[in-house]
């Protein structure tokens, strides 16, 4: 959609981050607190909305660039992180946020969940896990868990829900983090956070599904008894990280899991990225370059 | 100046240095000036099996790696009893006489068996290679100096394996030199320095240097035969050129990767072979849909499926027409010879920015992993660059920008992210002019016309600027031979031997193949005589093809699917058979003789 760009007076606000086109969510679906909590961060980093780039993939919550006033790409189904990989290094100054859902990032797109954490591109991931597939009207996600009639398991689901910040933490990611979507001041820290961190950061967002789930609105309260504060936890410790996101049980901790500011991203691992974005430098090569090239192959 | 045709092949396992040989053959004749094209037919496999590389020397250009062999060195046992009946009456044969007990059986040509112990100080063959023996008795019988095989032992050794193992390696290489001087008959061809001298790489590091001359900033792959040449030319080449090489975890990646870099403004360019272009379909008409300029290279083997890795096949073009579902503009060129994929990449980027959709180069093996000598001269390292209408620069803080205008040609001025003023999203749900969605929620009949009509009418500025292909050869011919893609050289040559004996022969050869301008084609097309189309699959591709476009059908057709590439007798005999035979079939499949 167009956007027309506002000029920003003083402080920029999430006013100015948010979009001409109104979200199509369900009423009550946990993504609009995501969608305002993300503009919130946006406008707390200060820059113009232009500079960046918010990329997703297909689903009920991939819709969402179309609700911030900023450039963005709604690509194919999964593809998100690869295509936000090559934006990124096409132009690594621009902030790049790549939003969608977990039947999108964990399902279809999974194997390019691993390994864009393996090579912690500077990237900022926001998954919104209602544990369905909203779109498509209500069958079982990646997230789903054990024993949950949905469309495609009627008889109740088999299949063990995979644990997204577990995953995170061992496939590389170095910033990784669980929130709720009624908590939004967390959430919006986080992501805020999360744009600042040099490195692949990952927010698995509990956003509940008001229209697939059998318990509609009350949904809420099942998260909100749930969910608990991550406290006393060294976040720059990994192998501690771990053992908290594999606890199983009744709760559901939300907070800054790990953190790594030790490595360097891939974007500023590449030499050729030294001289800017390779958006903006001149197209082709010299003839000395050339002539260097004909040398070796005489 | 005398002029000649020679092909020496080097047979062996892997392992045994054939590339190396072959190398250093080709590159020593290409400092003499001497016209080079080699074939290599191998196996999927990287210790074991059977490698026979063919290498066509000439005083003129070639296009092709012919129809005979004159000199075959055997690094092995098993080559010798392999290539025995394959070296040409008059030719010779060189082989290892401490690994081959009993005397091969050819009196038509000259055996040439050398002792490596002999020869050599090296029992355990641990400092030199049998190879270097055997090439320099090959170059001794064909009068080449042996100075320039001894700069290239020290440019290709020196460094990695030090002064001893060079100097071994030269001793090794005078003493068979001298010792085929004692006891071999030179060949009446003896090479003779031509100028200038020339350079030599294969189809794939041309097509990766035609990108790098069209400014690809961005280049990702996953390993895949036979396109990797690219991968290898790219990653080494990419500090010092300015150019980001991404390896991805798949084909998907790597597409969705080029699609991120070429929307946020670089040129980006990506090669696969058929089974990882079948995993990039989806995104191909998401960049159609998007409207973003990428170029894909498709460089084929024998399919379906995993078929022969190893082999070439011009079996994907339907894949690539089909590719991805609905339909979009896009773009299909398929190179004519390793120098055209040279430059064929910046053609295609020009035409791909001004029209803002994907291009395909569909090429194959033959080509891609052929070599071939070319003058250093003729490489236009700065070819036009044009991207079309691209807002890159400083745009209107409050300016009304539509991504998706709606304009006469189709065209819409593009911009970036980081443009201030230009806000959009893209989107692979069908969209109005200013991007937003008409798939889900507004689901609208006539805007869905109206943009669907706005990309559709790039393809008629395209067609535009698509040249139709030539007649070559004499107007007046009793056969035409119609061919596509890396098969010109081939044909071309076909075509011309045809004529000399007898049979007016001319060539029409397509290399953009979609979209097609029905009118221009048919008006060479009506010009052929008994036409033939000769292609590498087996249900006749391109004739299907061309039919469905121009309405055009052809007398006959010659089709090779065994993994090998035409030679050009292959043709020839096809094209007397189909004219003359007595057999009333309008299809012919040559016979591969050399089987590897």
């Amino acid at each position: 959609m167009a956007k027309r760009e506002r000029p920003i007076k003083g402080a920029p606000t999430a006013r100015d981050f948010k979009g001409d086109v109104n979200p199509d969510w369900c009423p009550g679906c946990g993504d609009f607190s995501v969608l305002s909590a993300l503009q919130n961060a946006y406008a707390k980093l200060g820059r113009g909305n232009h500079d960046h780039l918010t990329v997703s993939g297909i689903g009920c919550s991939s819709n969402l660039p179309g609700y911030v006033r900023t450039y963005g790409m709604h690509t194919l189904h999964g593809r998100a992180l690869a295509v936000a990989t090559g934006a990124k290094f096409a132009n690594h100054e621009l902030n790049v946020v790549v939003t969608g859902g977990d039947g999108d990032g964990y399902g279809i797109g999974g194997n390019h969940f691993i390994h864009t954490m393996r090579k912690n591109i500077d990237l900022l991931y926001i998954v919104m896990n209602n544990e369905t597939y909203g779109l498509t009207v209500g069958q079982a996600s990646p997230t789903t868990v054990v024993g949950e009639q949905t469309k495609s398991t009627p008889f109740g689901n088999l299949e063990s829900p995979l644990n997204p910040v577990a995953m995170a933490i061992v496939s590389g990611a170095t910033y990784v983090a669980r929130a709720f979507s009624s908590e939004r001041a967390q959430l919006s820290e986080l992501m805020y956070n999360g744009m600042q961190h040099k490195g692949f950061a990952f927010i698995d967002v509990i956003s509940p599904c008001v229209t697939w789930k059998k318990e509609k609105m009350k949904i809420f309260d099942y998260w909100k008894e749930r969910v608990h504060l991550l406290e006393d936890h060294d976040t720059s410790d990994r192998a501690a990280a771990l053992a908290q996101a594999v606890k199983t049980g009744h709760e559901t901790q939300l907070g800054l899991f790990y953190h790594d500011t030790s490595r360097q991203s891939l974007d500023q691992m590449e030499p050729v990225l030294e001289n800017g974005p390779i958006a903006h430098q001149p197209l082709g090569i010299s003839k000395e370059q050339g002539d260097a090239i004909i040398q070796r192959m005489m | 100046m005398a002029k000649y045709d020679f092909v020496i092949a080097v047979g062996g396992a892997p392992g045994q240095g054939i590339e190396t040989a072959g190398k250093s053959i080709s590159q020593i004749c290409a400092r003499y000036g001497l016209n080079v094209f080699t074939y290599t037919a191998y196996q999927s496999l990287i210790r074991g099996g059977h490698s026979f590389l063919t290498i066509r020397i000439s005083s003129e250009p070639v296009a092709n790696h012919g129809d005979k062999i004159d000199l075959i060195i055997a690094l092995d046992a098993n080559s010798v009893e392999k290539h025995l009946p394959h070296v040409s009456p008059g030719g010779a044969l060189i082989y290892n006489s401490d690994d081959v007990k009993q005397e091969p059986e050819r009196d038509d040509i000259q055996l040439c068996p050398i002792s490596y112990k002999e020869l050599t100080n090296d029992p355990d063959r641990k400092k030199i290679m049998l190879n270097v023996c055997a090439s320099s008795v090959a170059l001794q019988l064909v009068g080449i100096d042996l100075g320039v095989l001894e700069d290239i032992i020290v440019l290709s050794l020196l460094k990695r394996k030090g002064q001893a193992i060079v100097d071994a390696n030269i001793a090794a290489a005078r003493a068979s030199y001298d010792y085929a001087a004692e006891h071999f008959t030179p060949f009446d061809v003896q090479f003779e320095k031509q100028d200038p001298p020339l350079a030599f790489g294969s189809g794939n590091m041309l097509m990766a240097m035609g990108g790098a001359s069209a400014g690809v900033k961005f280049y990702a792959a996953y390993p895949m035969s036979p396109s990797t040449g690219i991968l290898h030319w790219m990653a080494p080449n990419a500090r010092d050129l300015g150019i980001i090489v991404r390896q991805c975890e798949d084909e998907i990646s790597v597409i969705n990767m080029v699609i991120g870099a070429a929307h946020t403004g670089a040129r980006a360019m990506c090669a696969t072979s058929g089974g990882g272009f079948a995993l990039m379909s989806e995104a191909i008409g998401s960049a159609g849909m998007m409207e973003i300029p990428i170029v894909v290279v498709n460089v084929q083997r024998g399919g379906p499926s995993t078929g022969l890795p190893t082999k070439t096949e011009q079996g994907d073009l339907w894949q690539v027409l089909g590719a991805s579902q609905g339909d979009f503009p896009k773009i299909i060129v398929s190179p004519t010879s390793i120098m055209d994929g040279f430059n064929t990449i910046p053609e295609l980027f020009n035409l791909v920015d001004k029209f803002q959709c994907p291009g395909m180069v569909l090429t194959d093996l033959s080509l891609a992993e052929g070599h071939t000598t070319f003058v250093p001269d003729s490489i236009d390292w700065q070819p036009e660059i044009d991207r079309g209408e691209l807002i890159a620069e400083q745009g209107q803080a409050d300016g009304e920008y539509l991504r998706y205008q709606i304009t006469d040609s189709g065209i819409s001025p593009r911009a970036i992210p980081g443009t201030p003023g230009h806000m959009h999203v893209v989107a692979t749900d069908d969209h109005d002019e200013d991007g937003g969605l008409i798939s889900d929620e507004f689901t609208n009949p006539h805007k869905r016309r109206d943009i669907m009509e706005k990309r559709q009418r790039k393809m008629e500025g395209i067609v535009e600027l698509l040249p139709p292909p030539t007649l070559e050869g004499p107007e007046d011919a009793e056969v035409t031979l119609i061919g596509w893609g890396s098969t010109h050289g081939v044909i071309g040559e076909a075509a011309q031997l045809l004529t000399e004996a007898g049979i007016a022969t001319n060539h029409i050869h397509f290399k953009w193949l979609y979209p097609m301008d029905e009118d221009a084609v048919n008006a060479v097309l009506s010009k052929s005589a008994h036409a033939i189309i000769v292609e590498c699959n087996y249900t006749g591709q391109f004739a299907r093809f061309l039919r469905g476009e121009t309405g055009f059908k052809a007398d006959g057709q010659i089709r090779k699917y065994d993994g090998e590439p035409f030679m050009p007798h292959h043709v020839v005999d096809g094209a007397r058979e189909l004219l003359t035979g007595t057999d009333k079939t309008d299809l012919y499949v040559p016979y591969q003789e050399i089987v590897v």
